[in-house]
């Protein structure tokens, strides 16, 4: 289930705004890869074009190829919604349902697409709610609203409500920015737990945690404001941090730039 | 689990297509009523007009049963004008003054109750405000109705009406009850935006309470309370059955300048004649009156609209 | 006000005047603003509570009974009221619910939306008496149909459609776009997320929105005047030339002699009317409670 992405020569624009320009990149399966660099270098709007999540942006488009095992998500015919299926993501900020219950929040995705079978939502929302290390403190309150939890708890609901659906890829758009430490390390470890069925690919702004949960680090900066931003270097976590091979790169990472 | 293939094409997006068409056709049918309203009351209007044999803007005529078709609106554009403008000129001030209240002088939880109470005002039908004015404000203020011909019935605003208390004035006071909520409404909405930092520099200079409000807060929401105003005067304009329950029908014909005299305005002389719409010509007279209301209160509504959308840019 | 320090002292006579002139001012706007309410609520409640507390005030109409005569009841008008309510909102919420998905799901910031939102904004300024003459040009005039509950409640429709539209735009826009995220990053198609997200987040502020619509047209008297005729019968059909309601029920008994049994009835259908508004009104305001309290 667990599959490769491929980024080919990417171009994203906003309107007239050229955002990214010229990404490619590959993503193998069961790893965790972290999307670095500063804020405004595109990282987050390459995230968005591998699950087509940009054209909720009335105006973003995207030139270039994305293909999930070889099959182009933007090729004729692909529906987006299809494309989201197989792709979650998981957002800045915890992002619940407000009208649902915890269950309904996990169940949501695949109750919404019309599966109507009890046994299957309870094994499901049971499965996911354990997959994201939160069934032990809400089994006993599945009915309660989904934003009745804490942050860091409302955010492991929603990597639960993520996988409910089986997706290939999990996506995650800086997951820990809004959460306490404590929060952080509980998302931290189950993303080390996800790698082991999921392709991760995980937006963040703090270095320590790239190193602490990637297999591969991906560094994207801009030369300046109003310029595209790129992809600077792509390579394994451990290489990029004690060893890149770019100025810029190591510049980035012992906090001399920016 | 896994499939061997991506079916990225199986999802059918039937329901998204005709989803869309339905908030598209729900649009479209706002704004055909809209176009149709205008169209339709023009359409039946104009046969009518054609065969009126008097100015349909200058007379005060309106003879419509018999074989020729005499009707003007002098009359009734001023009675409707007459009645607002009082209404407006009375509400206004006490709408702002309580927005004032609320706002600027109570504590939040007073203030919220003093508009949750003004607010319940606007829940109250129009009947009951007119049944109220003829059964019970009318005669309330009959003494003092006499009393202020007595002494101002030199001036021709104050002279000779009409016998009962069902004159301009009680409509007036009646129409300026109703519309008070409105303008006070929104009015307190301006008046709670107020940037605090401008509140916060007129006290920091010294100023007084009221001196504080005339240079910070009456000047951010003067346009507000404008738009709020023209609003309320648009409402005041089309009010229908509390004016003509309260406004006694006068038979004389011209124009008694006086706030006791009786009369009735676009929207009153319509509903009073409502069980007498029987040939189109006769109706067609009534529709024209009703047209002439609905570019009023357009007209109104419209002004009401630019000045609220200059506030905001 | 006053301080003991000599250098605090507070301003000179004249400002100090003129702000406490405004205090006063302002507190008695307040007063001459809710005098009428209560003078309006308490002489109804007075002069119609003998009418409602007789059981026959709910359970019979007015047939066979002149304003001569003591007896009968208001149940005519009250199920007319309510019927020709129903009847205007089953047309008129589903169109504002979509019209204002239109507005902020599919054209917001668009030149549609704009000219959209204009033509609702001058759709709730049309006096309910333009709107009434409208529905009969184009029903009574044009297609030749008589005059019937359901001509009064497509009138009553241009009057609820401006609200419930506008205030359901209002609940809409309070969603926040992350929810919409969501449900798209699920893989659910717009539609679903519309129905199935969007609007369950913003139902109760929606069904606040559409009650108050509701308390207002049920309120209204001149399209019925114009539109259906009064009866003193219970009529039940929607397609009936003739109901009672409680608004005509007061206009037609509004001339009756105070020393007559008609009287009375008409404060008490007055009083009737301020039940149901208000009882609306007070329901509103816990929906709109309820949703929040969800929300924490």
């Amino acid at each position: 289930m667990a599959k490769r992405i491929e980024v080919e020569d990417l171009d994203v624009y906003y309107g007239s705004f050229q955002a990214v320009a010229g990404v490619s990149l590959v993503v193998e399966p069961r790893t965790v890869t972290a999307f670095i660099g500063p804020s405004g270098c595109g990282k987050s709007t390459v995230l968005r074009t591998l699950n087509r999540m940009h054209e909720v942006i009335p105006g973003a488009y995207a030139k270039g190829r994305v293909s999930l095992d070889g099959v182009d998500l933007y090729g004729p015919g692909v529906d987006p919604v299809a494309v989201r299926r197989l792709v979650g993501m998981v957002f800045q900020r915890p992002n619940p349902f407000p009208s649902m219950s915890i269950y309904d929040n996990v169940a949501a995705g695949l109750k919404l697409n019309g599966t109507r079978n009890k046994q299957e939502l309870d094994e499901t929302v049971e499965r996911s709610l354990r997959g994201a290390n939160l069934w032990n403190e809400v089994k006993d309150r599945l009915n309660r609203a989904g934003t009745s939890l804490s942050g860091g708890q409302q955010q492991r609901l929603c990597i639960a409500r993520a996988i409910a659906v089986r997706p290939d890829v999990i996506l995650m758009d800086e997951p820990c920015s809004a959460l306490d430490p404590i929060s952080t390390l509980a998302i931290e470890d189950l993303i080390g737990e996800l790698k082991e069925q999921y392709t991760v690919v995980i937006v963040t702004h703090n270095m320590q945690q790239a190193s602490r949960v990637s297999d591969r680090t991906a560094f994207f900066n801009l030369e300046a404001q109003g310029l595209p931003g790129r992809l600077i270097e792509i390579n394994d976590t451990e290489t990029i941090f004690s060893n890149p091979s770019l100025k810029a790169t190591e510049d980035y990472i012992t906090g001399r730039f920016g | 689990m896994s499939t061997s293939n991506l079916h990225f094409a199986t999802i059918k997006h039937g329901g998204d297509r005709s989803f869309r068409a339905g908030a598209i056709a729900a649009a479209v049918v706002v704004v055909l009523l809209v176009l149709f309203v205008g169209v339709f009351l023009a359409v039946l209007a104009i046969p009518s007009l054609r065969r009126d044999t008097v100015s349909f803007l200058t007379s005060t005529q309106w003879n419509v049963g018999t074989g020729t078709l005499q009707f003007g609106i002098a009359g009734l554009l001023w009675t409707t004008a007459i009645t607002s403008v009082v209404a407006m000129i009375l509400a206004v001030p006490v709408a702002v003054g309580t927005a004032l209240l609320v706002t600027q002088y109570v504590p939040p939880r007073v203030g919220s109750t003093i508009g949750f109470l003004i607010d319940l005002l606007a829940a109250v039908p129009s009947i009951i405000f007119g049944l109220w004015g003829l059964k019970l404000l009318g005669p309330f203020l009959g003494p003092f109705y006499d009393w202020l011909q007595r002494v101002l019935g030199w001036i021709p605003l104050f002279g000779k009406g009409v016998e009962s208390t069902g004159n301009v004035l009680t409509a007036s006071i009646v129409l300026a009850i109703m519309v008070l909520p409105i303008v006070s409404a929104m009015s307190r909405n301006v008046f709670a935006h107020t940037p605090r930092d401008h509140i916060e520099a007129a006290l920091a200079l010294g100023a007084t309470r009221w001196e504080m409000i005339r240079t910070a807060v009456i000047p951010y929401g003067r346009s507000g309370v404008i738009a709020a105003s023209m609003l309320g005067l648009g409402r005041a304009l089309g009010e229908t059955i509390a004016v003509m329950i309260i406004l006694s029908q006068t038979t004389t014909e011209g124009i008694n300048v006086s706030l006791f005299a009786g009369g009735e305005t676009f929207a009153s002389k319509i509903a009073n004649n409502a069980q007498e719409f029987d040939s189109p010509a006769k109706t067609g007279a009534y529709i024209a009156a009703g047209l002439v209301l609905f570019v009023v209160t357009f007209a109104v509504n419209a002004v009401a609209r630019v000045v609220a959308e200059r506030r905001v840019s | 006000m006053s301080t003991t320090t000599g250098t605090l002292t507070s301003p000179r006579g004249g400002r100090r005047a003129v702000d406490l002139v405004v205090r006063v001012l302002v507190y008695v706007s307040a007063l001459i603003a809710i005098a009428p309410l209560v003078w309006i609520l308490v002489s109804i409640v007075a002069e119609g509570l003998p009418a409602i507390l007789s059981a026959s005030w709910w359970t019979q109409d007015l047939a066979g009974t002149t304003d001569r005569r003591a007896g009968g009841g208001a149940l005519h008008a009250i199920i007319g009221t309510l019927e020709i309510g129903l009847v205007t909102a089953v047309v008129a919420v589903p169109v504002a619910v979509m019209g204002a998905i239109f507005l902020i799901e599919y054209a917001r910031g668009t030149r549609w939306a704009r000219l959209v939102s204009f033509t609702v904004d001058i759709l709730s300024g049309i006096p309910s008496i333009v709107a009434a003459l409208f529905v009969y040009t184009l029903l009574i005039t044009l297609l030749g149909l008589g005059r019937s509950a359901v001509a009064a409640s497509l009138a009553l429709v241009l009057l609820m459609l401006p609200t419930v539209l506008r205030s359901t735009e209002e609940m809409l826009k309070l969603v926040p776009d992350s929810l919409r995220e969501a449900a798209y990053a699920l893989g659910l198609p717009k539609w679903k997320t519309v129905v199935q997200v969007v609007i369950p987040t913003a139902f109760s502020g929606i069904a606040t929105g559409v009650i108050l619509g509701l308390a207002r047209v049920m309120g209204e008297t001149a399209p019925l005047l114009i539109l259906v005729a009064y009866a003193r019968n219970l009529y039940l059909s929607p397609t009936t030339s003739n109901m009672g309601t409680l608004p005509t029920m007061i206009n037609s008994g509004r001339n009756v002699a105070e020393t007559l049994p008609g009287y009375s009835r008409v404060w008490g259908a007055a009083l009737t009317l301020i039940l149901l508004v208000m009882g609306l009104n007070l329901l509103a305001r816990g929906v709109a409670r309820a949703g929040r309290l969800k929300d924490r």
